[in-house]
C-alpha cells in the first residue's frame, strides 16, 4: 500500500479546484492530483500512490546515482580476476 | 519502464552483491520495515543471494497487515448498512474479521467498492446525496495526504454524506517500539522510502542517535535494496549509526512540505492499536474535532464490536520480525492466501503472503523439524 510508481506528466489542468496531471506510466495513462507537487509542469516525471503525485522525481540525481553504480560496476568487472584486489565504492 | 527497469539491472545487481560479500565480515541482522521492500526482496530472492552473515528481518510496513481487528470489524459493520457505499483500496477486502471479510459483505449484497484514490470515494459521496458513503483510510505517512485532501476536499464541498474510517499509522513510533521491546536483534534498518518522500528523514536521526542503529532511506527495486543494504552493512562494520539516503531520486531531507502542511490541517497524532502488536502510544493519526461529521467512528455508533482473533495466526510475531512466516505451524498448511487467517497472508505486502508467492515453502521442512525438537 506505500507502493508509489515514477510516471511523467502529460498534460496540466484543473478539476473541482484541485491541480490534477494526465500521468504516462510507461504507456499505461492515468490521472494524478499535483497538489503535493506545485513546481512539476508538463514532461517532468513524478513519483505517484493513490492517485496522488507524493514527490517530483529527481532526474538529475537518478542519472548521477545510476552513473556512478555503472561505473563502479565497470571497475570491479575489469578487476574481478581472482588475484585482482577488490576496489571498493566510494562514498557516495 | 523509465525510472523503474534500470533498476533492476542485473550487472549492476552483482556489483553491488560483490561489494556487499566484500565488506561484511560478521554477522548483521537488518530490517527492511516497508511490506513492499519486503515482496521485492522475496520476489527478487536477494535473502537466498545475500552473505550468509546477513539475516534480513520484515519489518511491520503493511498498513493492511496492522489494521487493528476492531477496526476491521467496524468497517465490515459498517459497509453491511443498506444506506451505505462502503469504498475502499482493494487489499483491504480480503482480510480477514472476527466473522467474515468486506468481500463477503459485497457477496451478501453490501455496496463495497474498489478505487483507485480516496478523491473517487468524494466523487462517490457527490453522486449520491442519499447515501452515506465511507472511505477506508488506511495506510502509513505515504498516504496520509492523499486522505487528508479527500476530507477537505469533502469538507469544502459540504458533502456531510462523507465520512472516512481511519487506520492511518506512523513508522517512527513503530520502530521504537521495536527497538526497546526486550526481544529486539535488529542492528540496522531500511527505512521506507515513499514514506520519507513526505515525511523527509529528520525524525529518524533522534533514532538512530539515541539507539545507536544505521537507517538507510531504501527505495523499493533490487538495485535499491541491495544499494541500501549495502550502505547499512558499512556502517555496522565501522560501528557508525546515522541516517543516510539512497532513494536520492525520491526523497529529500525535509520531504514533502505541502502534503506536510495538509496533514497537519487535517489529522493529529493518537495512540493506535497495531493488530498483533498491541497499542503504541502516539502511533497513529486520526481527524481533528473540526472535521467530527467526516469521522465515521463518530457519524455512526459502533460500540458495542466483539473481537476475535484466530489463535492460530502469529502474524503479530511476523510483523515484530520475532518469527519468519515458514516457522507459523498453519502457514501453506490452514493458512493459505485462499484460506487466509492473518492479515500478512492477504496483504499483497504481507510476508506471509510474499514467502507463499515465492517460493518458500521449501523452508518448511527445516522450520517444522525444528518445533518438533524439545527445547
Amino acid at each position: 500500500m506505500c507502493l508509489a510508481v515514477p510516471g511523467r506528466i502529460l498534460e496540466v489542468y484543473q478539476e473541482e479546484g484541485l491541480r490534477m496531471g494526465r500521468i504516462d506510466f510507461a504507456g499505461t495513462v492515468n490521472r494524478a492530483c499535483l497538489d503535493f507537487v506545485p513546481e512539476a509542469g508538463e514532461g517532468q516525471y513524478v513519483i505517484v500512490h493513490a492517485g496522488f503525485a507524493i514527490s517530483m522525481l529527481n532526474e538529475k540525481e537518478a542519472q548521477e546515482s545510476l552513473q556512478a553504480l555503472r561505473e563502479f560496476a565497470e571497475t570491479q568487472e575489469g578487476e574481478h580476476q581472482p588475484a585482482a584486489n577488490p576496489a571498493t565504492l566510494q562514498d557516495s | 519502464m523509465r525510472y523503474l527497469s534500470e533498476y533492476r539491472d542485473p550487472d549492476l545487481a552483482r556489483s553491488l552483491l560483490r561489494q556487499i560479500r566484500q565488506t561484511v565480515t560478521r554477522p548483521w541482522v537488518i530490517m527492511e520495515v516497508c511490506g513492499g521492500q519486503t515482496h521485492s526482496i522475496v520476489k527478487n530472492g536477494i535473502d537466498r543471494l545475500l552473505p550468509s552473515e546477513i539475516e534480513l528481518v520484515h519489518g511491520p510496513g503493511c498498513p493492511v497487515c496492522v489494521t487493528s481487528l476492531e477496526l476491521l470489524d467496524k468497517a465490515i459493520a459498517i459497509a453491511s448498512r443498506p444506506d451505505v457505499i462502503f469504498a475502499s483500496f482493494g487489499d483491504m477486502l480480503r482480510v480477514p474479521g472476527s466473522e467474515k471479510d468486506l468481500f463477503m459483505v459485497k457477496s451478501e449484497g453490501g455496496d463495497v467498492r474498489i478505487v483507485y484514490s480516496p478523491l473517487d470515494a468524494v466523487q462517490l459521496a457527490k453522486e449520491n446525496p442519499d447515501k452515506k458513503v465511507v472511505f477506508f483510510a488506511v495506510g502509513f505517512e505515504t498516504t496520509a495526504p492523499s486522505n487528508a485532501m479527500a476530507v477537505r476536499q469533502a469538507s469544502r464541498g459540504g458533502l456531510s454524506n462523507f465520512s472516512v474510517l481511519v487506520s492511518h499509522v506512523l513508522v517512527p513510533p513503530a520502530m521504537k517500539a521495536l527497538l526497546n521491546s526486550p526481544q529486539n536483534r535488529v542492528q540496522g534498518y531500511l527505512a521506507a522510502g515513499h514514506v520519507c518522500a513526505v515525511m523527509g528523514w529528520e525524525e529518524y536521526e533522534p533514532i538512530a542517535r539515541q539507539h545507536k542503529v544505521p537507517i538507510v532511506v531504501t527505495g523499493f527495486e533490487p538495485v535499491d535494496i541491495l544499494l541500501g543494504i549495502l550502505m547499512t552493512v558499512r556502517q555496522l562494520e565501522r560501528g557508525e549509526a546515522k541516517v543516510e539516503n539512497h532513494y536520492l531520486r525520491a526523497v529529500s531531507r525535509e520531504g514533502n512540505r505541502p502534503a506536510q502542511e495538509l496533514i497537519e490541517k487535517i489529522f493529529e497524532v493518537t495512540d493506535r492499536n497495531w493488530r498483533g502488536i498491541g497499542v503504541i502510544e502516539s502511533s497513529g493519526f486520526r481527524l481533528r474535532p473540526e472535521f467530527a461529521q467526516h469521522d465515521a467512528e463518530q457519524v455512526f455508533d459502533l460500540t458495542d464490536m466483539k473481537v476475535s482473533e484466530p489463535s492460530s495466526c502469529i502474524s503479530g510475531l511476523v510483523l515484530q520480525g520475532l518469527k519468519k512466516p515458514h516457522e507459523c505451524p498453519v502457514f501453506a498448511e490452514e493458512c493459505t492466501p485462499q484460506t487466509p487467517l492473518g492479515a500478512t497472508m492477504v496483504s499483497s505486502e504481507g510476508a506471509c503472503a510474499a514467502y507463499y508467492s515465492y517460493g518458500r515453502a521449501d523452508l518448511l521442512s527445516g522450520a517444522r523439524s525444528n518445533q518438533d525438537d524439545p527445547e
